[in-house]
């Protein structure tokens, strides 16, 4: 077999794994958590004998390996279980918000990602000369800011004083395309500036390391101009950490934004997991848990297969 | 007269260097060099390290690696002074007109791309041919080149080919764009020298053939007579002396270049076996994780105070034979009895009277001492770990120790970077004669150093084993050091001994095929040596 294929099999079987050890924890900690679904519908004034009635109800008294492996067992036909609050399959609404999120994510990722690597070029090229200073210093400022003060700062300019953008990022299927870009412009403008640093300052970063290499000097010796250099030489031998950084980021885009989608009342993910934090809602809790840590180590697989696909010795082995 | 191809005059290069402790300064590294090459002629350019050739090779391509700056003088290309020329017509003149060979082809290949890609970049972004042309010619060059499948090679990825073939796929890569001038920059010194013989050939026919001028850097004499046509000795920055390649080896003139010139000065009588200190009995040894030996059945005897060479290529199992003697690798198989004592294989199970008469020097200084500690602390570690000395007593013996290895008391307080490459390795010495061991495994220790400071190493070492009474266990794969300081040679060829004996009996004929090739290919300081070699091997196989 092919060593590749070998790796790449690994890195997935290893990735099911781990995410069947992360719905174990997640399960394990809202099971050790104080109270219950029981106790979360009946509230705190409930007597003893009706949260005893509804926990046989609901099934609550069996062992919890066995509420486990039945839970597990209804994520894989697709069955999240019904939310406490409305009753309502979990599935049904975790769909639409997710899309929503997606929706939001992909955008942020189609402005933040290539403007994160140009930038990142740029600041090699001009490596300690002034371009370089401004896209670090901007870039670093955006990441120290808090998330939501950046949101509000943009609020403020953009919607309040400028009417260029709603400050409610609500959209729905009603809309078209650009009318649900302009709604969500300024949390994806949010979004793009905090996950813009951290993946242009290690593209630099990587890049840099690679303009070490004595291939460079090779480059550079055959007369290319310096962009030539870094695109053609130095960016093919920088993909793994790179790739590592924004799938790191990718996934934050999906799993972070619970501010900003707060703060913009965008019906994502975000938004839907703190309400039911809020109602003690644990079904809805378990699963959003689980969707969020499935986006993570999937993201970090493709990030481990791309780093492995742009190894040429793993590639072409001898 | 047509101007030369070449014309440097009073080049003057300057750097800004960063000594620990020091604020940042401008230094010169070379001062004012003249020099031409004509069409089609080849100038040799020697010297030691930070002689500064390589910094003079590439000011003819107008760069200065790292922080080097080209800071006077001139340096005509064609009639062009390329250190007034704008930024776009020195990339014009880089890999159109003049391109470049360096010493690690391996690290000079992008490893992401495939060898054809970056033999043709130059040729054809240089506007010299379109791609199907550029790729025909460098075809063309790879067969000239003596690489084998050279329809195919190109398609393949750097660390797909062997280090002689990458060598000379970079030379190809030199070649592709038809230039005027190329600048070599040790092309065959990274090479063991049963490849380098070959590539040198190579290269040298491709000179000829091409008709191209080159610019041949090298500190190894006897390698640059074989392919230059003057040679220009060169010296902290200054040249010492320049001449015809005949004029140079025959008849130097200045002391250093005598020096240069003159083989090994070094006396040493064989000594005859006695009663083995160290006895290697059947060793077969693998690595982790992989499913072949890379030592088969190696049995070797070493006597007290003397010297036992281990001598072969890179992979042929030398370094590896060090490991399972110091316990570093277990063996699969075999016994090594050391001072009477049957060795435990691995290392944390061996006492500490083993540990300390059995003691490594390795052929990187640089990283196998401390940066932050100083010379005395480095010395001491041996003695408090060992004999636990304190205070004076131990002051006292890195004194004598710091004597012996003729650095003297000024030495014990600095540190590792403010010592040049020879002193480093002094000190290393001196770390392990601190643990008065009966046998020091020296590993490679001369071959990161410059041929007149390897020399002195080399003499140093033999004075001390007169004094200590010490053992070496020598691996090298620089046979002129083994004759030099040997008593008994075993020669290592794909994890087995090939030949074992003494100094004499190894080195007298007949030989075996292996040792034969490898005692030929070692590069003598004689015109034509070269062409020898090469008609002898091809009477030989056409012999057979």
């Amino acid at each position: 077999m092919h060593p590749v294929v070998k790796l790449v099999a690994q890195r997935l079987a290893l990735g099911a794994l781990l995410l069947l050890a992360a719905s174990a924890l997640i399960f394990g900690l809202t099971e050790v958590l104080p109270g219950d679904a029981a106790q979360a519908i009946l509230g705190q004034s409930a007597t003893p004998e009706s949260l005893a009635n509804l926990r046989e109800e609901m099934g609550l008294n069996r062992p919890a390996l066995t509420r486990y492996v039945e839970w597990l067992g209804g994520i894989f036909t697709g069955d999240l279980g019904n939310a406490l609050t409305n009753k309502l399959p979990i599935a049904d609404q975790v769909s639409s918000r997710m899309s929503n999120t997606l929706f939001l994510a992909f955008w942020a990722a189609i402005i933040s990602v290539p403007l994160a690597l140009i930038l990142g070029l740029i600041a090699v090229r001009y490596q300690n000369r002034w371009p370089d200073k401004i896209i670090s210093g901007i870039t670093l400022a955006s990441i120290s800011l808090p998330e939501f003060m950046i949101a509000y700062l943009l609020i403020f300019f953009f919607a309040v004083q400028l009417f260029w953008a709603p400050s409610f990022a609500s959209i729905n299927d009603s809309m078209s395309l650009l009318e649900q870009l302009h709604a969500i412009s300024l949390p994806v403008a949010v979004l793009t500036l905090v996950v813009l640093a951290h993946m242009m300052r290690m593209t630099r970063a990587a890049i840099l390391n690679v303009m070490q290499s004595a291939y460079i000097e090779t480059a550079e010796l055959k007369g290319l101009n310096a962009f030539s250099v870094i695109r053609k030489h130095a960016f093919p031998n920088a993909i793994a950490p790179i790739v590592n950084v924004v799938m790191i980021n990718l996934a934050y885009l999906v799993v972070g934004v619970v501010v900003v989608e707060v703060v913009f009342a965008y019906p994502g993910m975000g938004q839907y997991l703190v309400d039911a934090v809020v109602k003690r809602d644990v079904p809805v809790v378990l699963a959003c848990g689980v969707i969020f840590a499935a986006v993570y180590i999937i993201l970090n697989i493709v990030a481990d297969v791309v780093s492995i696909l742009a190894n040429p010795r793993l590639r072409h082995p001898k | 007269m047509t101007k030369p191809l070449l014309q440097v005059r009073g080049l003057k290069i300057g750097a800004t260097v960063y000594p620990p402790g020091e604020k940042p300064h401008d230094i010169e590294i070379v001062h004012g060099v003249d020099f031409d090459v004509e069409a089609g002629k080849v100038l040799g350019l020697i010297g030691e390290s930070g002689a500064g050739k390589s910094t003079i090779g590439l000011a003819a391509m107008a760069y200065g690696r790292g922080g080097v700056e080209l800071t006077g003088g001139t340096v005509h290309v064609n009639g062009r002074d390329v250190l007034q020329s704008s930024v776009r017509d020195v990339r014009r003149l880089r890999g159109a007109e003049v391109t470049y060979v360096s010493q690690s082809a391996a690290a000079s290949f992008n490893p992401a791309k495939q060898i054809m890609e970056q033999v043709i970049e130059a040729a054809v972004l240089q506007g010299k041919f379109n791609k199907t042309d550029a790729e025909q010619r460098a075809r063309d060059l790879f067969a000239k080149l003596g690489l084998p499948d050279p329809d195919n090679i190109g398609n393949r990825y750097p660390h797909q080919v062997s280090g002689g073939q990458l060598q000379r796929c970079m030379t190809a890569l030199a070649l592709c764009p038809e230039p005027d001038l190329v600048v070599f920059d040790e092309p065959t010194t990274a090479l063991d020298v049963t490849t380098q013989i070959d590539v040198l050939k190579a290269i040298k026919d491709a000179i000829r053939d091409t008709g191209v001028a080159a610019l041949y850097i090298t500190h190894d004499l006897a390698v640059v007579a074989q392919v230059s046509d003057h040679i220009m000795v060169l010296r902290m920055g200054e040249m010492v002396e320049y001449g015809t390649t005949d004029a140079i080896i025959n008849h130097p003139q200045e002391d250093y270049t005598k020096a240069l010139v003159s083989v090994r000065s070094i006396e040493h009588e064989e000594k005859q076996p006695t009663e083995p200190v160290l006895r290697v009995e059947n060793i077969t040894a693998r690595y982790k994780g992989t499913n072949f030996d890379v030592l088969h059945n190696v049995s070797v005897d070493l006597s007290p105070g003397q010297t036992l060479a281990v001598v072969g290529e890179s992979g042929s199992g030398k370094s590896t034979l060090a490991r399972v003697i110091t316990g570093l690798l277990p063996p699969r198989d075999g016994t090594i009895t050391f001072a009477g004592r049957t060795l435990t294989p691995d290392q944390p199970s061996r006492s500490l009277e083993d540990l300390r008469e059995l003691q490594m020097i390795y052929q990187m200084a640089d990283t196998a001492m401390n940066p932050r500690q100083t010379v005395g602390t480095i010395i001491g570690r041996p003695l408090e770990f060992y004999f636990g000395l304190k205070g004076d007593e131990k002051q006292k013996r890195i004194q004598e120790l710091l004597d012996e290895i003729e650095l003297g008391s000024g030495f014990q307080d600095r540190y590792p970077a403010e010592l040049s490459g020879g002193q480093k390795q002094r000190v290393c010495i001196a770390r392990a004669l601190a643990a008065k061991p009966k046998l020091i495994i020296c590993d490679e220790v001369t071959s990161a150093l410059d041929p007149l400071v390897a020399d002195g190493i080399l003499k140093l070492l033999l004075n001390l084993q007169k004094i200590e009474d010490v053992a070496y266990l020598f691996i090298t794969h620089d046979l002129a050091t083994v004759r030099a300081i040997a008593d008994s040679i075993a020669v290592m060829y794909q994890g087995k001994v090939q030949r074992y004996g003494t100094k004499s009996e190894v080195l007298t004929p007949p030989f075996d095929d292996y040792t034969d090739l490898l005692l030929s290919s070692v590069p003598e300081m004689k015109l034509g040596w070269l062409e020898d070699v090469i008609a002898n091997r091809k009477m030989e196989s056409a012999g057979n």
